[in-house]
């Protein structure tokens, strides 16, 4: 094969090769590195370096250089107005040994950069100029053949610099898309932390409202968490079910505090008066754009009840939204499980006997079922955690009283005998 | 062809003074360089004189060509004879008209490659010791 065709072939396949570095953005350096490679061994150049803009710094980093020895810099610095020169001017190949353009050369780079160029025997210097904004430099050494540059090698190598400054300028888009979206995130996060604490002062305004059930809501909000958790639910619908919980009573908000305080039985009107409160906390809630789904219906059903004759409208079975079946089970196990002053909280044994009694009734058994794994795992002392043990206060859940009975009420549960029994 | 995941180790030899590196098929790509490197710990070890096999090279490209430029500047940097072997014809035209060949020789195989530095270098000791390998 003739010489000039041997040389054209292996240009032309540099830039088939350079076509597809590019394309990798895996690794920037190692990106810019191997490219440099194919820059130098497609015209057979001994040293050369591949030089970054950095803007906010006014400096030049040496993404990439081969061949250039000992004490090769990391950086220089770089005038601004020398950036802007170049970014406008059409990117010219400047020839340090032609004497001619050395003076344009000295002004275009500056001293400090033209001086190191001259140390380390760099004189090829082509600009990377992407959409009027000057991103870099591609700095060439001399020739194995010993031999100047020829017009069609600076063509080549002008073709080549274009596809690279492309490069380097679509990595730096990269880097700020993801500065951008790891913003976006960050403010995101704050979001939600405003809007879990917003929550929480609700839930203590609420609980204000009810001398008698002092962190109640909260506690609410939690059994929904670790209920919804072993049920399978995702960490997003986890998340969800605890704002509901710690939501679900603020329709108390609109109902008289001496009725809510009352130390006594309240009478009918009093009592439909109470029952308003979930159909108002839905109202309160709806028009909020939660980040979590059906959050004002948890807190409309979370009295409805499984076999129907709960309020307010009297939903059975799966009419109910799952959510609402889980902070209704959740409400009462906080109900039976705090001391009130005109009533002691219930035993354990008490507590596991009204669910037997209820579930398929007033609680989903599933649910039941879900809350007793969850207690049954801290008895057995299989999780870390030990949230519900602490909710409960210490001595509540003794392991030896505990365990049979949870065990035993799981497997009635589970098997559905729970469910027979109810007559569904 | 970025290849941060290609750790295999480059080969070399040492027959005494003469340090044998085999450019295999990894020379086209970045890890390439580890090639450079090896004949860097090379000469920091004394070889004076430097034989790349590219016995089990197929075709050599620009970033082939780019790192046996980077080996030459090492060569010359230590004053050591640089001579290549088992160049295919493909790769030997390259070599001449983007003048590698002005700086190394090209020898038939690696035993003509040995004797040719003897040549220059009557000194270098026969035994052929395998020397540590790169990574």
């Amino acid at each position: 094969m003739p010489d000039q065709t041997a040389k054209l072939i292996h240009a032309f396949s540099a830039l088939a090769d350079l076509g597809e570095e590019l394309a990798d953005t895996r690794d920037f350096e190692e990106m810019v590195r191997t490219t440099l490679h194919v820059v130098l061994g497609s015209l057979g150049v001994r040293r050369g370096a591949v030089a970054e803009y950095v803007q906010p710094d006014d400096s030049l980093r040496f993404v990439a250089a081969w061949g250039l020895g000992e004490g090769s810099p990391a950086a220089l610095p770089f005038a601004a107005a020398s950036a802007e020169m170049l970014s406008v001017a059409q990117p010219r190949v400047l020839l340090l040994s032609d004497t001619n353009q050395l003076e344009q050369s000295r002004r275009q780079l500056g001293e400090r950069l033209f001086n190191t160029l001259v140390q380390f025997r760099l004189q090829l210097t082509v600009p990377l100029v992407v959409h009027k904004k000057f991103v870099g430099f591609i700095l060439l050494g001399d020739k194995a053949t010993g031999k100047d540059f020829t017009a069609d090698e600076r063509e080549v190598v002008r073709t080549m610099a274009r596809h690279i400054g492309v490069g380097i300028y679509n990595h730096r888009l990269l880097r700020e898309v993801e500065r951008r979206a790891e913003e976006n995130r960050g403010l995101y996060e704050d979001l939600r932390t405003i809007y879990r604490d917003t929550v929480r002062a609700f839930a203590v305004a609420i609980d204000c409202k009810d001398k008698y059930t002092q962190g109640h809501s909260e506690r609410v909000g939690k059994y929904s968490e670790i209920i919804a958790r072993e049920m399978g639910w995702s960490e997003q619908e986890v998340e969800g079910i605890a704002v509901a919980g710690y939501l679900h009573d603020i329709g108390k908000l609109v109902v008289e505090r001496d009725i809510i305080n009352a130390p006594y039985k309240i009478d009918a009107k009093q009592s439909s008066e109470l029952n308003r409160h979930p159909a108002a906390g839905y109202e309160i809630l709806a028009p909020i754009r939660h980040p979590f789904a059906d959050i004002p219906l948890m807190a409309k059903y979370h009295h409805e009840r499984i076999d129907g004759r709960g309020y307010p409208e009297g939903l059975k079975g799966d009419q109910i939204p799952p959510g609402a079946k889980i902070v209704a089970v959740a409400d009462s196990f906080d109900a039976m499980t705090t001391d009130r002053t005109y009533k002691r909280r219930k035993v354990f044994a008490e507590v596991v006997e009204d669910f037997r009694k209820n579930s398929g009734k007033q609680f989903a058994p599933e649910v039941l079922a879900a809350l007793c794994r969850a207690m049954l795992k801290e008895v057995n002392g299989e999780t870390k955690e030990r949230r519900i043990t602490k909710l409960l206060g210490k001595g509540y859940l003794e392991p030896a009283e505990c365990r049979p009975l949870l065990v035993e009420l799981i497997a009635e549960l589970e098997s559905g005998a729970a469910l027979a029994a109810s007559g569904k | 062809m970025v290849d941060s995941h290609d750790r295999s180790p480059v080969r070399s030899e040492r027959s005494g003074d003469i340090a044998v590196i085999y450019a295999s098929d990894y020379l086209n790509k970045l890890s390439g360089e580890r090639i450079e490197r090896e004949c860097r710990v090379h000469l920091g070890a004394g070889c004076r004189a430097l034989v790349v096999d590219f016995k089990n090279t197929g075709l050599v490209n620009s970033i082939g060509v780019s790192i046996m430029l980077g080996v030459i500047d090492a060569a010359e940097r230590a004053g050591a004879p640089l001579v290549f072997s088992n160049v295919n014809d493909q790769a030997a035209q390259l070599f001449e008209i983007l003048g590698l060949t002005r700086h190394a020789a090209l020898a038939k195989d690696e035993g003509d490659a040995l004797r040719l530095l003897s040549d220059v270098n009557p000194q270098r000791r026969e035994r052929r010791v395998p020397v540590g390998k790169n990574t």
